[in-house]
């Protein structure tokens, strides 16, 4: 007992450097959560190419920029949000003013097979109709979206059914995603009548087959230009990244994915 | 499968347990054996993680490291990193966490060693030290082995507080019970399924073992 207790002890002790050294230092890249798909695809068309390795984190820009402003270890920053970037840029935490890589698209989504879907001309109808039949007691059928209040489709998405007239009548309707990723996941989702998400999720295999939609004109909502830049002590790898991402095959791929390109050189 | 994620957990639950047992035998024996003023809000403060909301330790954590924060502040002096969204950020938060785990099987283990065992060993010429490694630790044994499989555990199982402490960063601070989250939003079933299936085995194991020595009479009755 004595010697097997010392042997699981110098066993355990010789794995702890092994662990350490078995984090590779790839560098992180932070991005805005309608890029999980698109972004994972570019990212490893460059590992391909290059043989350079990146760690993917998505999630809401908002809560990127913070944590970024907090010092969080990110080498690269993709937000969906331009003033986002910009206010990184003013506090001196990014190493230029960035590049505009994308424009974003809104769209309706809801699960695939149902008959109800609306039309181009009127795509938000389906909110329309929840918002009556819960006037006339008829249940409550969900309505998704991001968290207004740090994701930026989530602001889209209020600003197109503001401009619909229908804010205020949806709110007991609402169902919050942390990011837009979870605002899809949650319009699919059990009994969500659908939600309003990234067009370049609805594209993505993995969603395409589970779900319909229809796109929100660009005119309901303010402009989803989405802009990128690296932070302060950004390495060779993340710098290349960056270079390949403004290069044609990343653009086509943005395309591929619904992303409306912008010419890269607008300033704000 | 992230194995980034499950390396970043492992390394969490050994370091946490690695660093919190010494603390846990020191403090468990002490609040077993000693009878001091305000004992009884020492063993609150221990338990308080028990009953905390996660957010709510997660939230005072994440103000505390803060670089504005004197501790923060001084950390950063001390080692010229912050501690939010770092590995050094979650294992600080997970040893605060796991207080109560490490404490409380070890503390009912001293509990249970009648005090004229020591009195003896004393007598019969013991220094305290000897007493300690070669009579009292073979009795707590089975609370420390309650002890380490709980805090490991619930350090892999982890989330709200190294969430908010940590965010989500791949290879390193991205824990299983993390990338268990992200993996469902980002539509990989298979992946979330995967390794909430080894959360559930370990959870599983865990409770098998804790039970198991509290059969034999000797662990805590959880």
């Amino acid at each position: 007992m004595q010697g097997l207790r010392r042997g699981l002890l110098i066993v355990l002790l010789a794995w702890l450097p092994a662990l350490a050294q078995a984090q590779q230092q790839a560098p992180t890249v932070a991005a805005a959560s309608d890029l999980q798909f698109a972004l994972e695809a570019i990212a490893e068309r460059f590992t391909a190419e290059t043989g350079q390795a990146l760690r993917l984190n998505f999630g809401s820009s908002g809560n990127f920029r913070r944590q970024i402003a907090q010092g969080a270890p990110f080498e690269l920053y993709l937000s969906a949000d331009e003033a986002y970037v910009e206010a990184l840029h003013a506090e001196g935490r990014t190493v230029d003013a960035g590049v505009r890589y994308a424009v974003g698209r809104l769209v309706w989504l809801q699960p695939a097979g149902r008959d109800d879907l609306p039309g181009e001309d009127a795509p938000l109808a389906a909110v329309e109709r929840a918002v009556a039949s819960l006037q006339a007691g008829e249940g409550r059928a969900r309505i998704a979206l991001a968290n207004p209040e740090h994701a930026p489709y989530g602001v889209a998405a209020q600003q197109a059914l503001e401009h619909a007239g229908l804010w205020a009548e949806m709110q007991p309707l609402k169902v919050l995603g942390e990011n837009v990723s979870q605002a899809a996941q949650f319009a699919l989702g059990g009994d969500a009548r659908g939600g309003l998400v990234a067009y370049s999720l609805a594209l993505a295999p993995a969603l395409a087959a589970r779900s319909d939609h229809v796109l929100i004109p660009e005119a309901w909502h303010a402009p989803l230009n989405q802009r990128m830049a690296l932070i302060d002590g950004a390495g060779e790898t993340a710098r290349d990244f960056y270079a390949y991402l403004q290069q044609d095959a990343a653009r086509e791929l943005l395309a591929e994915y619904g992303f409306s390109l912008p010419s890269g050189d607008e300033t704000p | 499968m992230d194995w980034r994620a499950l390396t970043v957990s492992l390394q969490l639950a050994v370091f946490t347990c690695l660093l919190l047992i010494p603390i846990g035998l020191w403090l468990g024996r002490t609040l077993a054996t000693r009878r001091f003023r305000g004992k009884a809000l020492c063993e609150a403060a221990v338990a308080l993680p028990l009953v905390m909301p996660p957010t709510v330790l997660g939230f005072y954590l994440m103000l505390a490291f803060g670089v504005e924060a004197p501790f923060g502040a001084l950390w950063q002096r001390l080692t010229g990193s912050g501690l939010n969204f770092t590995f050094s950020g979650i294992l600080l938060a997970s040893l605060v966490v796991n207080l109560p785990f490490a404490v409380q099987p070890i503390q009912r283990a001293f509990e249970g060693v009648p005090s004229n065992v020591r009195e003896a060993a004393w007598c019969c010429g013991l220094s305290p030290w000897q007493t300690f490694a070669r009579i009292e630790l073979p009795l707590v044994w089975p609370g420390l082995i309650s002890a380490l499989a709980l805090t490991f555990a619930h350090t892999l199982g982890e989330f709200g507080v190294i969430l908010m402490v940590g965010g989500s960063i791949d290879g390193e601070t991205r824990t299983l019970a993390i990338s268990i989250y992200d993996r469902v939003q980002a539509f990989d079933e298979a992946g979330a399924g995967i390794m909430s299936a080894i959360l559930l085995a370990v959870s599983f194991v865990t409770i098998g073992v804790v039970y198991g020595l509290a059969r034999r009479g000797r662990g805590l009755h959880v």
